[in-house]
C-alpha cells in the first residue's frame, strides 16, 4: 500500500479491518494482558497442575477481568481473543485440555473437527483468490 | 571473506515435532511434508555448515508482552528449548557462536539497527523443528546458532521492507566476517495460515505462490505490502513470511533455487520448505 507519511495514518492502518481476524495492537495487548500473563505461565508444568487443581484461585491470581473469567470458563476463544488473549499464548490454555489448534479452529469457526479437517484439505485443490 | 553458503527456508509448525515424536514421517498425511527435505539433507552432508544464522519469531516461550522486541539478536553461549506448555519433547540445547554474534550486532548496530541483544535465551520451535528436519535421529547438533527474533505477534510489527533491509545488513556482516565458518542462513514459519478468528483455517495458495516465484530473484516484491496486508493475504500468522525475506536479504547475491516442496495442509498450515544455494566458491570446487 501506499507510504505512511505520518503517525494518523499509521494509527489508522493499525485500526484497519480484515475480515475473520482480530489486530493484536497495544490496545489489545494492554487490555489482554492478564490473560495473557496467566497463559503465558502455562510453559511451566506446575503452574498448569495449579491451574487445574484451583481454577478459580489461579485465574485471581493474575487478576483476570470479569469479561476474561468468563471467557475461560466457558472455554470459549473467539471470547477469549475479544477479551484480548493472542492465540499464541492461548494456545498453552488450550494445551492442557489436550486440544491442538484445529480443535481451536473447529470451534472458532462453528465447524466439527471433521469439517474443519476437511476444509483444510480442500484448500490443495483450490487454486486460490488473492 | 565471509562464507555463507546458502539457506533453508521452511515451515516449522508445531505438529511436525510432534510427528517427529510419534516417528509418523512416512505417513501418508506426513510424507509429502517430509519427503521435501531430501534434497536439503543432500547437500547439508556436502555443505557440511558450521554455523546456522536463523531468522525466526518466538511464540510466548523466551519473550512475553513485558518486553517485546522488534528485532533481537542472540549472544548466548549455547541455547536451550523448553516445555512450551502443549507436549513437545524438549530438544537438546544448541551451541552458540557469541564471537560471530557480537559481529553482527556490532554491525547491525553501526548500519543502524538498533536491535535487542540476548545472553540468554530460550528458543521455541520455530528453531528446534527446522533443526530436527535438518539433522534428524536425536544426536548432538552439528551446528552453532546465531538466532534473530522478529516480532511477529504484537502489532505494530516491523515492516516487510525493513526486515529485507536489516536481513541484507545481516548479509553485509556475514561478509565481513574473517573466520573460517561454514555459514548457513534459515528463515522459518509460514506459508500461509491463521490459527484465531472466524478465518481460522484460511490458506491462500495464490499468495504463496507468488512469495515462492519471486523471494529467490525479486525478493523486493515481497516487500511492497504493507505487514497488515501480509495478513489479509496469508492469515495472521501466515506474517510469519517476515522471517523468510530477512533470511532471503541475509543471503545476498549469486542464489539459486536448488529445491522447493509446497504440500497443503500440514496442521492448519499452507507448508513449505525452499532450498537456496550460493554459486559455488573456488573453495567447493577443488
Amino acid at each position: 500500500m501506499s507510504a505512511m507519511g505520518s503517525i494518523d495514518a499509521a494509527a489508522r492502518a493499525a485500526k484497519r479491518t480484515i475480515p475473520g481476524t482480530s489486530i493484536f495492537d497495544g490496545e489489545a495487548a494492554a487490555r489482554g494482558y492478564a490473560l495473557n500473563a496467566m497463559c503465558y505461565s502455562f510453559n511451566n508444568a506446575e503452574n498448569r497442575a495449579a491451574f487445574l487443581a484451583d481454577e478459580d484461585g489461579y485465574c485471581s491470581k493474575f487478576g483476570l477481568t470479569d469479561e476474561q473469567r468468563a471467557a475461560v470458563r466457558a472455554r470459549n476463544v473467539l471470547q477469549m481473543i475479544e477479551a484480548g488473549g493472542n492465540v499464541y499464548y492461548l494456545a498453552k490454555l488450550a494445551g492442557i485440555f489436550g486440544l491442538n489448534v484445529q480443535d481451536l479452529g473447529a470451534q472458532q469457526t462453528g465447524m466439527t473437527v471433521e469439517e474443519f479437517k476437511a476444509m483444510l484439505l480442500a484448500a490443495a485443490h483450490q487454486t486460490g483468490e488473492a | 571473506m565471509g562464507n555463507v553458503i546458502g539457506g533453508l527456508l521452511t515451515s516449522h509448525v508445531p505438529g511436525i515435532g510432534g510427528a517427529i515424536a510419534r516417528g509418523v514421517e512416512k505417513d501418508p498425511y506426513w510424507a509429502p511434508f517430509f519427503d521435501g527435505f531430501d534434497p536439503v539433507h543432500d547437500w547439508l552432508a556436502e555443505a557440511k555448515p558450521d554455523v546456522a544464522v536463523v531468522f525466526y519469531n518466538d511464540h510466548g516461550l523466551n519473550f512475553f508482552l513485558d518486553k517485546m522486541p522488534t528485532f533481537a539478536v542472540g549472544a548466548a553461549a549455547s541455547y536451550r528449548n523448553a516445555d512450551e506448555g502443549w507436549g513437545l519433547p524438549v530438544q537438546r540445547e544448541i551451541q552458540g557462536d557469541t564471537a560471530l554474534s557480537w559481529h553482527i550486532i556490532e554491525q547491525l548496530v553501526a548500519d543502524e539497527f538498533d536491535v535487542t541483544t540476548c545472553q540468554s535465551m530460550l528458543v521455541d520451535h520455530a528453531v528446534v523443528v527446522p533443526f530436527q528436519l535438518c539433522w534428524p535421529g536425536g544426536n548432538a547438533w552439528p551446528v552453532r546458532l546465531v538466532p534473530i527474533a522478529l516480532n511477529t505477534v504484537q502489532h505494530p510489527l516491523p515492516s516487510p521492507k525493513r526486515c529485507l533491509a536489516m536481513g541484507c545488513a545481516v548479509g553485509r556482516a556475514l561478509e565481513r566476517w574473517q573466520g573460517p565458518e561454514r555459514i548457513m542462513v534459515m528463515g522459518t514459519g509460514g506459508l500461509s495460515h491463521q490459527l484465531d478468528g472466524q478465518r481460522a483455517g484460511f490458506i491462500n495458495q495464490t499468495y504463496d505462490r507468488f512469495c515462492m516465484d519471486n523471494i529467490v530473484h525479486d525478493p523486493d516484491a515481497l516487500t511492497r505490502i504493507s505487514a497488515l496486508d501480509i495478513i489479509e493475504e496469508a492469515g495472521s500468522q501466515g506474517v510469519e513470511i517476515i522471517n523468510w525475506i530477512a533470511a532471503r536479504g541475509a543471503l545476498g547475491e549469486g542464489v539459486t533455487e536448488r529445491s522447493r516442496n509446497y504440500h497443503i495442509p500440514i496442521s492448519n498450515t499452507a507448508a513449505a520448505t525452499m532450498l537456496l544455494t550460493k554459486e559455488p566458491a573456488e573453495a567447493m570446487a577443488a
